[in-house]
Parts: structure tokens; C-alpha cells; sequence
């Protein structure tokens, strides 16, 4: 069962193509995430997967509908541009983005009140969205995305702009959500967040999916990377060795065989090698990211905007 | 359908309490204080002009028997015909002078000078004067001539209720003044329309409410939102407006009963106020929501306003020429048809035609609102180009015109 299930969108601004045949499967219960430099076409596709926009081709189901809007009770979203209207109360803002979601206004206002004790923001209930910090005033839109308790949240860059404790707040927001079965999709230009969060991603560089799965399997696209320290230099065990390894003194750094780590350990030590020190390790997201959308993507991916931490 | 009206009522409350609860809600019903007092101030001020301008003086350089013949004939019309009928005549005498001196002089402060004879009177002077007052110049040569022969015969007088022809003319009258209040009503409004969604834009608010609920929502949450706060306005002013009628009892005109009857006349003034609001409202609020800045929203306000104005000059043109082809376009044409359909309930009985009417002026409107969707979501929420028509410095209106970012 997939909360959202898209193929081949398409989107055209000015004869641009932002958006160029996307594929995607979110599972529902899932946290999903949507890697990818600025200006790849993350939130132009969750635009579309919305409803916000039509897209010009393809096909898209939200929560099994082919008209995503008449979904939007069980869905949550908060954008990429934060916005709130600056006269209004912070329970209020919290029970209005409820009420467009079909919660009764009296009901929001309740589990407004209740969302932002549990924040820590009990005595800013009241006060005027102009009058809080940008911190504050972004953990009430948070509160408003989730306050009519949706089964879809959809997250464009959450943590852009959030300081290191909001952004672990967040994360712990985002778990507790998916512990309860809820889906969540975000999209960011930050690797860390999606390799601490996801199950699931999808890499989408210059308006395509260059991946969709599991982490794992990203990850696994690459072989392990094995760095050995040995006494002695050379003996019957370097046959065992790759010939494009790189070597640093009596460091040894190379890719782990197809044949895996067995027959390795096996040659080491029938070969007397003498092994001081072994590491296999696995190579992280951000590996996987560059070998799958490229150095350029990366180098991109890895530019924070300004004030914001990674 | 139902979820579209509790989103458009959501949208809606919301507009419409943040507006009330401003204090900028208070100028708003003060607002039409200010063209009372300044319409007011320079009324008097017009008057005052007026009496000063509107006494032209003609001199006389005719023999003194004529002169004299010539004052008493303006006397004995002027009793009759009423002062302002006649131009004041300054008695000069022959004079040495030439008339084009005697006009220069400005002490003289003469329109045109008056020589010859009562047989054959000379009016000289520049061509407006000349042509406004050479009939009443005939007319009081020809009295004062004539004397006692051409005395005016009495004419004896009865009052009557009604007559056709005069409530036919009274009722022009009612169906202007309402022309008037409703296109001030929906002038004073189109403006507030207009800026609305450029609030959602830069505030960011748009694309939570895009995401949440249909667009078309929206633009009719707030279009509605709007109208009930001109409602309330229009409560506040129409009891203070009562309250002053109050004050000045006879003081204040009192206008002939409307074809349709006076309740029936006010709802459908409400009626028709309501609906030039929609079918304006709706397409300000399109255009509108095509503006990022407020800037643009002004720019776009003058043609807007010229478009107004042509369609309230529609409904004013047509006002006495009811069931003409004219008026009947005027009728049937939407943005004109409030203006026009008000005219006819002062001055035809006939009632289902407004029926239709303001059905037709209610799905126009509805129309003109998914006409500004579509345009809304082709254009506006496309920020995943990249920024690639940002940085080429340019963006376009209406997926149209092409402006440089300023």
C-alpha cells in the first residue's frame, strides 16, 4: 500500500522543464525522503502531489486518490516559504490551519493549546505571531500542520532556518509521528537529516529520479570500503589484496571484494600478514548520493543556505 | 460542493474577522465622512463662486427712453419668469466710448454691451454671452416696446398628487441616486478587493491555503468576507444616515416611490449592490492574485477603475431610455447590469426580470471566479523553475507580459 504513488510527471514552466518524468512510490507508514540540490524540482513535485499545481503530464494517487485535494483533511503541509498572518494568535493560527483541514475551529483551538504546552510554548498561546521569535512562530506552523491529525505529512525543507535544538525537536516531532503509522515525506538538501530519518528516498537531480528505495539499498550500491594495517608487506596474503588498492605505509585502503570479507580474512591470515588493524566500512549516504547523482549534485547538496545548520 | 462552502466560510471568517478587529476597520467606516465634509466644504465654497459668477451684466448705451423702457420691461418679466432668468442690466447711457472698450474695462465688469434701438437692438460682445442671453435681450426689447400690450396673462394654479410625465421624471431622479450609492459602494470596495491576495502572497500564506483547500475556495471566501464587511459598513452608515435624516427632517429631499415600491426598490438595491461587487470583486480579486507586490496592485488600478467608471457611465447613459437596444446591452451586459437593472426597478414594475438578471450577473461572476483559478495555478505558484526566470531578471504577468524585477 503506497500513501503516494506518482508516474511520469511532468512540469513545464516557460518551456523548462522543472519537473521531467518523476516516478515515486511512498509506502504508506514510511518516513520518505526527497534529496536533491536547490532548483532540482523536490518542491515543484510535491506541489504536484499535492494539487497545489496540475501537473502538465503524468499521473499521480494521494492516499488512493487521483485528485489529491479531496484528500486534504488527511493531510498535512507545510511549505518551504513559512508564512503565517502576523495579527494572529499563535493558538488561533494553530486552529485555523486545522479548520481548513475540516477541524471544527473550537476543537483547534483545544489541541492547539494542547500541541503547544507539549512544545514548551504554553504562554505563547496567546500572543500575536509578530510578537514571537522565527524559531517560535515556525514551531506553531509545525503545530498547525499536525493539529487535525493527519495520515500524510508533507514537509518541504523543515529544517531550513531551525537552530540545531529546533531541528532535533523536528526530528523527534518526525518519529513520533511515524511511530504513530503516520507517513511523512520531506524533501531537503541535507543528507544528514534523510540518513538519520529515512527508510525510504528518492535522489532527484535536474527534474528526474535518479533513485528510489530503501537507504540501505542506496548504500548498498557501493561496496564496503575495507582500510587493513599489516605488519609485514608483502607475502602469498597480496594476492588477496586488489591491484588498484591504495597504499600508505602499512596501510591498505580498498574496496571490499565481490567474493566478500571471508576469503579476505581467510588469505590474511593463512598468509601471515600479520593484521594490526581491520575496518569495513560502509559507505555512508552521502557516498552513495555523489555516486548515484554525481560530484556536482553533491557539491550543491552540500551548500547550505545562509543561517542554516546542517 | 459543501466542502467547497465550509472552506470558502473558513477562508471567509477568518478574513473577515481580521479585518473588523483591525483599527484600520475604523477608518474604513469613517471613510465616507471624508467626501461628505470635503464635498461639503467645497460645495459652499462652489456656491459662493457661483453667486459671484452667475450675475452677468449687460450694459446699456440706448437713449435714455429706451433705457429706462428696457429696465422696467426686466422688472415686470423677472417678477414673473424669476430673477435669474435675465441678465442684470447696468444702464451705461450713450457713451463716447466703442463697445470693445467699454467690454475691456474690467471696473465695468460687463458679458456685453447692448446698443441701438428697442426696434433694433445690438448685442455685442464675445460669442458664449452672445448666444446664451440674445433670445432674453429680444424678449425684453420686445416687452418694453410693446408696454402694457404685452402684459402677461395671470395663470391660475391647482395642485395635484401625481402626474405621469412628472413621476416619470421624479423616478430618473431615484434610479440615479441609487446608480450612485451603489457604484461609490462598489468603488470604495474594488480597491480593498484588489490588494486582498497580495496579503496571502506576501505574507506566504498561499500556498497553506492552495494546499489545503480548493483555490476557488478561497476567492470566494474572501470575496464574501469582503462583502459582509461592506454590509456592516453599510449598516453603520445607513443608521447614522437615518439618525441625520432624523435630525433634519424636511430639510432633506425626499424622493418619489420607485415603479417596484420602495421595500422591493431597497432589496434589490442590496440585491444589485451585492452582485456588482461579485462580478467586479471577482475579476479584481483575479487580477489580483496575478500581482506580487502592492505595487503592481496600484499599477493595475487605473485601468481597472477606467473600467469601472465606463461601466457605470453605461448604466447612467442608458437610465431613461428603458427596453432600448442600448439599454437592453446595458441590461444584459454584466459588469453594467447592476448599474442599469436598479434604473429599471425605479422605473418599471415588471419583477422577473431582475429574477433572471441576477441569476445571470451570479454565474458570471462564478465564472469569472474559475477563470482566475485557472490563471491563478498556471501562473503564479511556479517557484520550481529553479530559479531560472529569476535570474534571468525577468518574470511575466499573466504568463504574458514580460517585466523586468525592480
Amino acid at each position: 500500500m503506497h500513501a503516494i504513488e506518482a508516474r511520469g510527471l511532468v512540469k513545464i514552466f516557460d518551456g523548462f522543464r522543472a519537473v521531467d518524468g518523476i516516478d515515486l512510490n511512498v509506502p504508506a507508514g514510511s518516513i520518505y525522503g526527497v534529496l536533491g540540490p536547490n532548483g532540482a524540482g523536490k518542491t515543484t513535485t510535491l506541489r504536484m502531489l499535492l494539487g497545489i499545481i496540475d501537473p502538465d503530464d503524468g499521473v499521480r494517487t494521494l492516499l488512493g486518490s487521483d485528485r489529491p485535494l479531496s484528500q486534504s483533511k488527511l493531510v498535512g503541509y507545510l511549505p518551504e516559504e513559512r508564512g503565517l498572518y502576523q495579527s494572529m494568535r499563535a493558538v488561533d493560527t494553530i486552529a485555523f490551519m486545522g479548520a481548513l483541514r475540516g477541524l471544527p475551529l473550537q476543537e483547534g483551538v483545544k489541541r492547539g493549546r494542547v500541541l503547544l504546552e507539549e512544545a514548551g510554548l504554553g504562554e505563547a498561546a496567546d500572543r500575536q505571531i509578530r510578537q514571537l521569535s522565527k524559531g517560535m512562530a515556525q514551531t506553531v506552523q509545525l503545530m498547525g500542520t499536525i493539529v487535525h491529525e493527519p495520515r500524510l505529512i508533507v514537509l518541504d525543507e523543515p529544517f531550513s532556518g531551525l537552530d540545531a535544538i529546533n531541528q532535533g525537536k523536528l526530528e523527534r516531532m518526525i518519529r513520533a509521528q511515524a511511530a504513530k503509522g503516520v507517513t511523512v515525506i520531506f524533501s531537503t538538501h541535507v543528507i544528514a537529516h534523510a540518513e538519520r530519518l529515512c527508510e525510504r528516498i528518492a535522489i532527484i537531480a535536474k527534474g528526474r529520479v535518479s533513485f528510489d528505495g530503501l537507504v540501505s539499498t542506496a548504500r548498498d550500491r557501493l561496496r564496503p570500503q575495507v582500510h587493513l594495517e599489516t605488519e609485514t608487506m608483502d607475502g602469498p596474503w597480496r594476492a588477496a589484496i586488489p591491484a588498484n588498492c591504495k597504499a600508505e605505509g602499512n596501510w591498505w585502503h580498498f574496496t571490499l571484494p565481490e567474493t566478500g570479507v571471508e576469503p579476505l580474512l581467510k588469505a590474511l591470515v593463512e598468509g601471515k600478514a600479520g593484521v594490526r588493524s581491520l575496518s569495513i566500512e560502509r559507505p555512508g549516504l552521502h557516498d552513495a548520493f555523489v555516486a548515484i547523482a554525481g560530484e556536482d549534485a553533491a557539491a550543491l547538496m552540500d551548500q547550505p543556505t545562509a543561517g542554516e545548520l546542517t | 460542493m459543501m466542502d467547497m462552502i465550509k472552506s470558502a466560510y473558513v477562508i471567509g471568517r477568518r478574513d473577515f474577522t481580521a479585518i473588523i478587529f483591525s483599527k484600520a476597520f475604523l477608518f474604513f467606516l469613517l471613510g465616507p465622512m471624508f467626501p461628505l465634509l470635503v464635498g461639503g466644504a467645497a460645495g459652499a465654497l462652489g456656491g459662493e463662486v457661483a453667486r459671484d459668477i452667475a450675475n452677468p451684466v449687460v450694459g446699456v448705451t440706448m437713449l435714455a427712453d429706451d433705457s429706462r423702457a428696457l429696465m422696467a420691461a426686466r422688472t415686470a418679466l423677472a417678477e414673473q419668469m424669476g430673477e435669474r432668468r435675465f441678465p442684470e442690466l447696468k444702464l451705461l447711457g450713450p457713451s463716447k466710448d466703442d463697445p470693445e472698450t467699454l467690454l475691456k474695462n474690467t471696473q465695468n465688469g460687463l458679458i456685453a454691451v447692448l446698443e441701438g434701438t428697442l426696434d433694433k437692438p445690438k448685442l455685442i460682445g464675445t460669442a458664449g454671452p452672445i448666444d446664451a442671453w440674445k433670445g432674453e435681450i429680444a424678449l425684453l426689447a420686445t416687452y418694453a416696446r410693446n408696454g402694457d400690450a404685452m402684459k402677461l396673462s395671470p395663470v391660475e394654479t391647482q395642485l395635484v398628487v401625481q402626474s405621469a410625465g412628472n413621476n416619470k421624471q421624479k423616478q430618473l431622479l431615484t434610479a440615479q441616486a441609487a446608480q450612485v450609492l451603489v457604484f461609490m459602494l462598489t468603488m470604495l470596495l474594488a480597491g480593498m478587493v484588489m490588494s486582498n491576495m497580495v496579503e496571502e502572497k506576501a505574507n506566504k500564506i498561499i500556498e497553506i491555503l492552495a494546499a489545503a483547500v480548493p483555490m476557488d475556495a478561497v476567492f470566494i471566501g474572501k470575496l464574501f468576507a469582503m462583502l459582509a464587511m461592506a454590509f456592516l459598513g453599510i449598516i453603520v452608515w445607513a443608521s447614522v444616515g437615518f439618525g441625520l435624516v432624523a435630525l433634519a427632517g424636511s430639510a432633506i429631499p425626499s424622493f418619489p416611490t420607485p415603479a417596484v415600491g420602495w421595500p422591493m426598490f431597497i432589496t434589490l438595491c442590496i440585491v444589485y449592490f451585492a452582485m456588482a461587487y461579485l462580478v467586479l470583486g471577482s475579476l479584481f480579486i483575479g487580477i489580483g492574485a496575478q500581482a506580487a507586490t502592492v505595487r503592481e496592485v496600484q499599477t493595475l488600478s487605473m485601468p481597472v477603475t477606467m473600467l469601472q467608471l465606463i461601466n457605470f457611465f453605461l448604466g447612467m447613459y442608458t437610465v431613461a431610455k428603458i427596453n432600448q437596444p442600448i439599454e437592453t446591452f446595458a441590461a444584459i451586459f454584466p459588469f453594467s447590469s447592476p448599474f442599469a437593472m436598479i434604473a429599471r426597478a425605479a422605473q418599471d414594475p415588471t419583477l422577473w426580470h431582475h429574477g433572471v438578471a441576477i441569476l445571470g450577473q451570479g454565474l458570471f461572476a462564478l465564472l469569472i471566479v474559475r477563470i482566475g483559478v485557472y490563471l491563478f495555478r498556471r501562473n503564479v505558484m511556479k517557484s520550481g523553475s529553479g530559479g531560472r526566470v529569476k535570474a534571468a531578471g525577468k518574470r511575466k504577468l499573466f504568463g504574458l507580459v514580460s517585466f523586468g524585477r525592480g
